[in-house]
């Protein structure tokens, strides 16, 4: 399509961003600019990911540091079923899903929670005091947070030294004790990012018609009818969106704060599918066979989005994409 | 719209009764002082007497005398003071080479029609579902060289998707008159991006700016991964190696490289950890809602 020269408003007009149909090559020359911006970040994501990616043949192979990726032997499948043979991934496996359950069940309320607190507050003041304390924690890094609280509950602690004098016995093991691994998990969780998590819902909270509630009140609707009639019915998309981010993220379930944790927790305790790929690996050089477990948790992952998104179209929500 | 907007009681509510007022101070009270107490110990044990800290086991909530022992250890030098500066290094470096790029394309990403612009665009965002996983990461840095080089510390993780779709989408909520504005009087892309956009953005720089400088301002395992450790290591792998020891009684090795009670030396390095981020809280605390608002409505 040729651009007429002598009309210099119909030039103006394809020059202009947004023209039908240039051709490639006016494009470019339009745009080479642009594309040159994009360079540093495309070469980015060319690398760092999708090449990457292709480093995921190793699950495929015997793959030996030394000998490196392309001259390693092909194995086909005998990597996974060593992984599938291996007591240990299955118990990672479980312990992901008890982990992510056990999130979902009584994490994910609370920030909602805790946004609805922050809403009812009136005082602006007051209000804006909380909200600014409570987003703090989510900046600090894991490796603080956990520093923190053996400062306060681990066994030479605060809480364990006022519960007894005798240093040699501790009251509270609870950053040793098997069995408080998921309670503790879940305190972190709760302490370091419900704060954080409320953002979204209060900004949901602000966009709900403050006649809806003043109907529902003049009809009498107490506090928790409000609640149920007009607060949650409106704040519903945000809810599946949290959810389906949630989903997502089951399989990676705290990397970082497990990490610092699992060898006092003892592996037998604490033991996820990033920590078994990163120890396996990494550290005792097993690559393929930790290549295999990411690739599997990765596919796995997709799905469940790809899934959860769909359901959400179902129940006539928005989701994450379209 | 943000969460910090002024709000008042609305007068359908009617007067609040004074238990509920009671409650609701009793629960603010909780909640700040859950959030507070443990900053405050950390702190309290840092400055406090080595043998104060002993004698309680570890800990000190009002330090009877102030001792910055712990504080002029660090920053003389050795180990904990080398790792300091590797993580001020990193996080420099990293934030404006993360800022650099992210912006450069998010820009171009954000003008309509660009040539290939979908198909990238669409690329970047697969990787979001399907990020590259540990092992091939640590294998392509491998196949890089960058294996135990300081760049493996920043230029692995150069752009978020998050940070790049906010900020994407930010830019595309600058009125288009202002970029036709622009062009007729003869801007090209760069002096558009310079001159119109940037200064209209500052919100999101900051808000995109502080989570990349705290992210590598807290990253611990880059170092794990991707070097031998060692004189890379920045503050955060070395006070991850004091936590996860000081927490196993078994396992107190390298605990005295500062020389002084070992909690207390643990809670200055927490303290030191802590104190960049909670200096710029303050300053940016007014663009979060603007930032994280602006990414989940257009992404």
């Amino acid at each position: 399509m040729a651009v007429d020269v002598a009309d210099p408003a119909r030039v103006a007009r394809a020059a202009q961003r947004g023209a039908p149909r240039m051709p490639r090559w006016a494009r470019l020359r339009r745009d080479r600019v642009l594309l040159l911006m994009m360079l540093p970040g495309v070469l980015y994501f060319g690398i760092f990911q999708y090449l990457a990616q292709l480093g995921n043949v190793i699950a495929f192979k015997d793959y030996v540091p030394f000998v490196g990726v392309k001259d390693s032997a092909w194995v086909g499948f005998q990597q996974f079923t060593t992984l599938f043979d291996d007591p240990d991934f299955w118990h990672a496996v479980r312990n992901t899903f008890e982990l992510a359950l056990v999130q979902l069940l009584f994490y994910f309320p609370v920030p909602l929670a805790l946004a609805m607190f922050l809403f009812s507050l009136t005082r602006n003041w007051v209000r804006k005091l909380v909200v600014s304390f409570v987003y703090l924690p989510h900046f600090i890094s894991w490796v603080v947070v956990v520093g923190l609280f053996v400062q306060v509950l681990g066994p030479s602690g605060m809480v364990n030294s006022l519960l007894t004098n005798d240093s040699h016995h501790v009251v509270l093991d609870v950053f040793r004790d098997p069995s408080w691994f998921k309670p503790m998990m879940l305190i972190e969780l709760v302490w370091k990012d419900c704060g954080w998590g409320t953002i979204i819902f209060l900004a949901a909270l602000y966009q709900v018609d403050d006649a809806l509630y003043e109907a529902a009140a003049l009809d009498g609707a107490g506090w928790a009818r409000r609640t149920w009639h007009v607060t949650l019915p409106s704040i519903r998309p945000v809810i599946v969106l949290l959810l389906i981010l949630r989903v997502g993220d089951i399989l990676s379930v705290g990397f970082d704060q497990v990490m610092q944790q699992r060898d006092t927790f003892t592996p037998a305790a604490a033991e996820v599918i990033d920590t078994y790929v990163y120890y396996h690996g990494v550290q005792s050089g097993q690559f393929s066979i930790a290549a295999v477990a990411g690739l599997l948790k990765g596919v796995v992952a997709m799905i469940l989005v790809i899934a959860a998104n769909k359901i959400a179209h179902k129940l006539g929500e928005q989701g994450v994409y379209q | 719209m943000s969460g910090d907007a002024a709000r008042t009681r609305p007068v359908w509510l009617g007067k609040p009764k004074p238990a509920m007022n009671a409650v609701k101070a009793a629960a603010v009270v909780v909640i700040l002082a859950l959030i507070s107490i443990p900053f405050w110990l950390v702190f309290a044990t840092s400055v406090s007497s080595d043998a104060e800290v002993n004698a309680n086991g570890g800990w000190s909530l009002w330090p009877d005398e102030l001792d910055f022992s712990a504080y002029t250890n660090v920053f003389k030098g050795g180990t904990i003071g080398h790792a300091l500066w590797v993580s001020v290094l990193v996080t420099g470096i990293g934030t404006a080479l993360s800022l650099a790029a992210t912006t450069f394309l998010a820009y171009a990403l954000s003008r309509p029609n660009v040539l290939a612009g979908k198909p990238i665009l669409l690329a970047i965002l697969f990787t979001f579902l399907f990020p590259a996983g540990m092992i091939p990461s640590f294998l392509v840095v491998t196949d890089l060289k960058l294996f135990d080089h300081l760049a493996a510390l920043f230029v692995p993780a150069m752009i978020n998707v998050f940070n790049l779709v906010i900020m994407r989408g930010f830019f595309q909520g600058i009125p288009e008159e202002l970029y036709e504005a622009a062009r007729l009087d003869g801007a090209g892309d760069v002096r558009t991006l310079f001159r119109i956009v940037l200064p209209l953005s500052k919100a999101i720089i900051a808000v995109v700016g502080l989570y990349y400088a705290v992210g590598y301002w807290n990253d611990y395992f880059r170092a794990m991964l991707y070097t031998n450790g060692g004189s890379l290591n920045p503050l955060s792998t070395v006070l991850r190696g004091f936590v996860t020891a000081g927490n196993n009684p078994n396992a107190e090795s390298g605990l005295d490289v500062t020389g002084i009670a070992p909690m207390k030396a643990i809670s200055a390095l927490v303290v030191i950890a802590i104190v960049p981020i909670a200096a710029a809280f303050p300053f940016l605390q007014r663009y979060f809602t603007k930032g994280v608002m602006t990414g989940a409505v257009k992404s």
